[in-house]
């Protein structure tokens, strides 16, 4: 496959993710050198010129329209109270820490799966959860994520009270939607 | 389970059978789960790794699917073996190139793969030779379902199936179908029949994957969107794109016999030519040439050759195929040497008549 800005042999195979849709780079080692010293800025410039056509805001760029920078750099700070991800490091990785993000940031989200997918609510096939009565969100479940990482911190400033709390808890809901093969029953305080 | 085993086979996707298999190489399903109670992957610890493979590899294998799995340890095997499990379609490359505790189960007909710990927590994967992808949608459906009533899937009831990338998140589903494309190719209307699929919110990939350019003329189409509509429309988006893609190479394979005759003829039987005599040879132009021939002995122009044999060289040629066949780790130089003493070996005897007009 020859690079897509010369005659040279494509040698760097570059998923970007952006404006709703997964764009693919085909460059040589040049041209890809170019491409990814290039400011986040400036690579969006020189694509746009390139391309001739504007691009909307994708996984690393700025989510909304009328975000100020000091509104962004708030937003960046927030963490999600389960598995610690900050938005910042989302925004960098692409990837999202845990399921509670999807609540957590879901407001932030929203734009961004509209742009991805042009829709927002799930039509496909739903859990069969069984009749049991566990409903078909699994918020309960995550929360175990949170309570295991305050486990921890318990054990470490000796709180061993708190972190036996916090076993039992994790424990009960483990229990509830897997009938007690959770990780509570291994190794805890 | 022993991987050289696997060798004496070329797995699901080569066997070159089922509906359109000249042109349809196979057809694939895969959906996206994960655990709902630990991180997505790229925020687990080791612990919480080695707690969602064993979580997710026990109750697999207490499921009724599970007696006909084999599973194997992909943190403990070596390069090599991850290379050739890459090869044959069963892990990807990301899962092969992770850190950390991570597996994956197959069936013995290589149709089923479940992928623990890539990118998300569960990777479930259907592959069928040929255009069918309702047989590989319901054989996916019934192995969701199974490890569904074990496994607490992450889900919102809004967003549907959590995901650790937003791009999977709803139904997690990636509807795609490998496809054989040497006449679109030569006649120059690849790119703008691949633009027109960009349109149409269609992805179109190489022969591994996400980032993988394409190889031999083979391609992968699959839908880019997973929320918003329901597993069987999207199944649908792919398939019906399909049967079009299939007339047009069809049309073009037509045009180049019947306008170019003497040269399609002459580049088939050069491809072939290299093949049979060359003394050192990279797997990038076996591959390419070996397409060539493909197509050359489907449009009748190479009499004495099977699609079948074709299927087996362009698994067999590859880097880690070709070092388990001979048992030993080669290098670049040698592995070049090595692929064409194989070629001319597997040719020799049915090779020497070459081509022939029909």
């Amino acid at each position: 496959m020859k690079c897509q800005h010369c005659d040279k042999q494509a040698v760097f195979h570059i998923t970007e993710l952006e404006s709703g849709s997964v764009r693919e780079l085909h460059l040589c080692e040049d041209h890809a050198r170019s491409y990814l010293n290039q400011s986040e800025v400036a690579a969006a410039a020189a694509d746009e010129e390139a391309e001739g056509k504007p691009k909307g805001g994708g996984l690393t760029g700025p989510l909304g329209v009328g975000q100020t920078a000091d509104e962004l750099a708030l937003l960046d700070q927030r963490s999600c109270e389960m598995c610690g991800i900050t938005f910042f490091e989302f925004r960098n990785q692409g990837r999202l820490g845990c399921p509670h993000d999807y609540a957590q940031f879901e407001k932030e989200l929203e734009p961004l799966i509209a742009n991805i997918h042009g829709a927002t609510e799930h039509t496909g096939r739903r859990p069969d959860r069984g009749p049991g009565g566990l409903p078909e969100g699994t918020e309960e479940l995550t929360a175990v994520i949170g309570l295991r990482r305050g486990m921890k911190e318990a054990i470490g400033r000796e709180d061993y009270e708190q972190a036996r709390e916090q076993r039992d808890a994790i424990r009960a809901i483990e229990e509830r939607w897997l009938g007690g093969a959770g990780t509570a029953a291994q190794g805890g305080p | 389970m022993r991987l050289e085993s696997l060798t004496q086979s070329i797995g699901e996707w080569l066997r070159g059978t089922g509906p359109e298999s000249d042109i349809v190489m196979s057809s694939r399903v895969r959906l996206a789960r994960n655990v709902a109670h630990f991180p997505f992957v790229s925020r687990a610890s080791e612990q919480d790794r080695a707690d969602v493979e064993r979580l997710l590899r026990e109750r697999i294998a207490a499921t009724p699917l599970g007696k006909g799995l084999e599973y194997i340890d992909v943190g403990r095997l070596e390069e090599i073996d991850r290379q050739f499990l890459v090869e044959r379609q069963l892990i990807s490359r990301e899962h092969a190139e992770a850190q950390g505790a991570r597996g994956v189960a197959i069936d013995r007909m290589e149709q089923v793969s479940l992928m623990i710990n890539e990118e998300d927590h569960l990777r479930i994967q259907c592959m069928h030779s040929g255009l069918d992808l309702k047989a590989a949608w319901e054989q996916i459906r019934a192995v969701d379902d199974q490890i569904g009533t074990l496994v607490p899937y992450a889900f919102h009831p809004r967003f549907g199936y959590l995901t650790a990338c937003p791009t999977n998140v709803g139904t997690g589903i990636r509807v795609s179908v490998m496809l054989h494309l040497p006449a679109l190719v030569i006649t120059r209307q690849i790119d703008k029949v691949f633009r027109s699929l960009h349109k149409i919110s269609l992805a179109v990939r190489g022969l591994y994957g996400e980032g993988s350019q394409a190889m031999g003329d083979f391609y992968q189409i699959s839908n880019q969107t997973t929320l918003g509509r329901t597993e069987e429309e999207l199944l649908e988006q792919v398939g019906d794109v399909v049967p079009v893609l299939i007339d047009y190479e069809r049309r073009a394979r037509e045009f180049l016999v019947r306008e170019t005759q003497q040269n399609v003829h002459d580049q088939v039987s050069r491809a072939y030519g290299i093949l049979r005599t060359a003394q050192t040879i990279s797997a990038e132009e076996t591959m390419q040439l070996l397409s060539r021939v493909r197509m050359g002995v489907l449009l009748g122009l190479i009499g004495d050759v099977k699609i079948a044999d074709i299927n087996t060289l362009l698994v067999r040629t590859q880097p880690a195929h070709l070092q388990k066949l001979r048992g030993v780790e080669l290098d670049t130089n040698d592995r070049n040497i090595e692929r064409a003493r194989y070629l001319r070996h597997h040719f020799e005897g049915g090779g020497t008549a070459g081509s022939s007009v029909n």
